[in-house]
């Protein structure tokens, strides 16, 4: 090879103003991680596919039987909940994305490379963090505010419909997003404590059913029995996220890459 | 400058590194060696703060590698070619580091032409082969120009070709200036890249030397002696002390006692030579004499029928 002996006295211009790294470089970093394989971009269609879609699946089989119900489960008809109940589905992806995009450097050896370039760790993690939740929470709302209007639209005609200005309408749908930005945060702790994406995929499956479904009480107008509330119940699921990032800031540091 | 004091390791009851002290200096390829599951590996990991020591430190330039602020423009390291994800472009990769590290984008161009992979550069990084795999890490390792580089076992899996490239560069960043520590175990490849060595077993320092040293104190020295009085020679060679044992060429095998002796003897007898060659032994060979007792895994050696 001809470049050889040209290869370590080719002029660096890297060499030409350096400068300390910031937090902000290693955000930098990460985004362009996330966007540079394939499976963010399949996970994230996934999401808004299925998200909106059954979405609009369910609303409009919902407002075709409407005229058949019973009068009494007509009042608690909720067409804002119908309109965006496909994020449950959506959530799967958006966990399932959070929790690769952890597990993917483990299992690929990426991680040695991703630390030594980065040996603050919390930077590293704190950066996938800041980068997938905001990502989830574009994402959600998205979905979310999507899914609510082609809901409506299906529903209108049919059935009683419901708008952004009804009480607890926009907060339930905007809400839905920050639920899945919660979401995606859990994620991603969860896989940098058990760095393996089989386990971290089962944990959190689990942890859907508590403390997570609390969370869900935000993206409902009308509030179910013995639940919290919408904004106590998010902030249960907040705290519980906040408890695991915690942990999983700690442990990072700790435990040998 | 990586300067290391009584690392140690342990993995559960194993020791993996054990009380390990040295110096890598600016100017020279070092070679650290040693048998496989000597924890080479482990100590490269330790200097880039991947592994916690259990005992010991170890720093750049007098600073944990932890502490660095800019790692990338200070420390450039190949630990695994595979360490990386597949499904990212070879330019993707190295983007991402580069800005992780404040390094201007135009670099990952300038250091894709250095290791010649700019044709593949849109490629997945998965579909490489190893040789291809091990240029990219390369790559990543010279990303922030740094003034130490670490290289895990950088030939495997090249080619011929490969081969003479990485010994070059390797030459070259340390004529630069640069500190450049390069693992192996190959003793014969060290030999050929390393000035100065660092031979390692089950984790324990067994020699911190020059290359030429670790030559001269190889115990298998002879010399190889040729004469058509051989039977004469061989006879008045024992009487002055060395061994002698004939080759099947008629040649005869002469240890302790070093060339200028045996031809001043010959001479003095008046006796001819027609060959007076000393024997070096091979590095190969003086690097598992070294290592005999501190090999992880040995075969058994022989085969019973």
């Amino acid at each position: 090879m001809s470049t050889a002996t040209t290869a370590a006295s080719a002029p660096a211009s890297a060499a030409v103003r350096p400068r300390p790294a910031h937090f902000a470089d290693v955000v930098r970093s990460e985004w362009t991680k996330l966007r540079t394989v394939r499976s963010t971009f399949f996970s994230l269609l996934a999401a808004v596919v299925l998200g909106i879609g059954l979405s609009v699946l369910i609303s409009a089989v919902a407002a075709h039987n409407y005229t058949g119900r019973l009068s009494g489960r007509q009042v608690q008809w909720d067409p804002t909940r119908l309109s965006t109940a496909g994020l449950g589905i959506a959530q799967l992806a958006i966990a399932v994305l959070g929790i690769m995009v952890v597990t993917s450097e483990y299992s690929s050896g990426m991680i040695r490379t991703s630390l030594a370039a980065v040996p603050r760790r919390g930077w590293l993690l704190g950066a996938k963090s800041v980068v997938y939740t905001a990502v989830a929470l574009v994402v959600g709302e998205i979905i979310a505010f999507v899914a609510f209007f082609s809901g409506q639209a299906v529903i209108s005609g049919l059935a009683p419909t419901a708008n952004l200005g009804q009480p607890g309408v926009l907060r339930a749908v905007a809400g839905s997003g920050l639920y899945l930005a919660a979401l995606g945060l859990l994620a991603v702790a969860v896989a940098a404590l058990v760095r393996q994406a089989a386990a971290g995929i089962a944990i959190l499956v689990a942890l859907l059913y508590w403390p997570t479904n609390a969370g869900q009480d935000l993206t409902n107008v009308v509030r179910a029995t013995h639940s919290l509330g919408p904004w106590a119940g998010f902030g249960v699921m907040c705290l519980f996220v906040a408890i695991v990032v915690v942990t999983a800031f700690v442990l990072i540091e700790r435990r040998d890459a | 400058m990586i300067e290391a004091r009584n690392l140690t390791k342990r993995f559960g009851a194993t020791l993996a590194v054990d009380d390990l002290s040295f110096e890598v200096k600016p100017g020279v390829v070092t070679g650290f060696l040693g048998p496989n599951g000597a924890g080479k590996t482990t100590t490269m990991r330790m200097i880039l703060g991947l592994d916690w020591p259990n005992d010991g430190a170890v720093t750049i330039g007098g600073r944990s590698y932890r502490d660095l602020s800019v790692p990338l423009r200070e420390v450039g390291a190949l630990l695994d070619a595979k360490a990386l994800h597949g499904g990212r472009m070879a330019y993707n990769h190295l983007l991402c580091l580069a800005q992780s590290n404040g390094i201007p984008a135009r670099r990952v161009d300038e250091v894709l032409a250095i290791v010649g992979l700019e044709t593949v550069a849109r490629r997945r990084a998965g579909g490489f082969s190893l040789g291809m795999g091990q240029r990219l890490g390369i790559a990543g390792a010279l990303l922030g120009d740094p003034g130490v580089l670490m290289f895990d076992e950088p030939v495997n899996g090249l080619d011929p070709e490969g081969i003479v490239w990485v010994r070059k560069l390797m030459r070259a960043l340390a004529a630069e200036g640069r500190t450049v520590l390069v693992s192996s175990h190959l003793m014969s490849e060290m030999a050929l890249t390393a000035d100065h060595l660092i031979v390692i077993g089950r984790g324990r320092m067994i020699r911190d030397t020059s290359v030429t040293d670790f030559l001269d104190s190889s115990s298998q020295q002879s010399v190889r002696v040729r004469s058509p009085q051989a039977g004469l020679l061989a006879e008045r060679l024992r009487a002055g002390g060395a061994v002698v044992t004939a080759d099947v060429d008629g040649a005869l095998e002469v240890t302790g006692m070093d060339g200028e002796a045996i031809g001043d003897l010959a001479a003095a007898g008046g006796l001819a030579l027609h060959e007076l060659t000393p024997q070096r032994a091979s590095l190969e060979e003086a690097f598992m004499e070294l290592t005999r007792d501190s090999v992880e895994y040995h075969a058994s050696g022989t085969v019973t029928s």
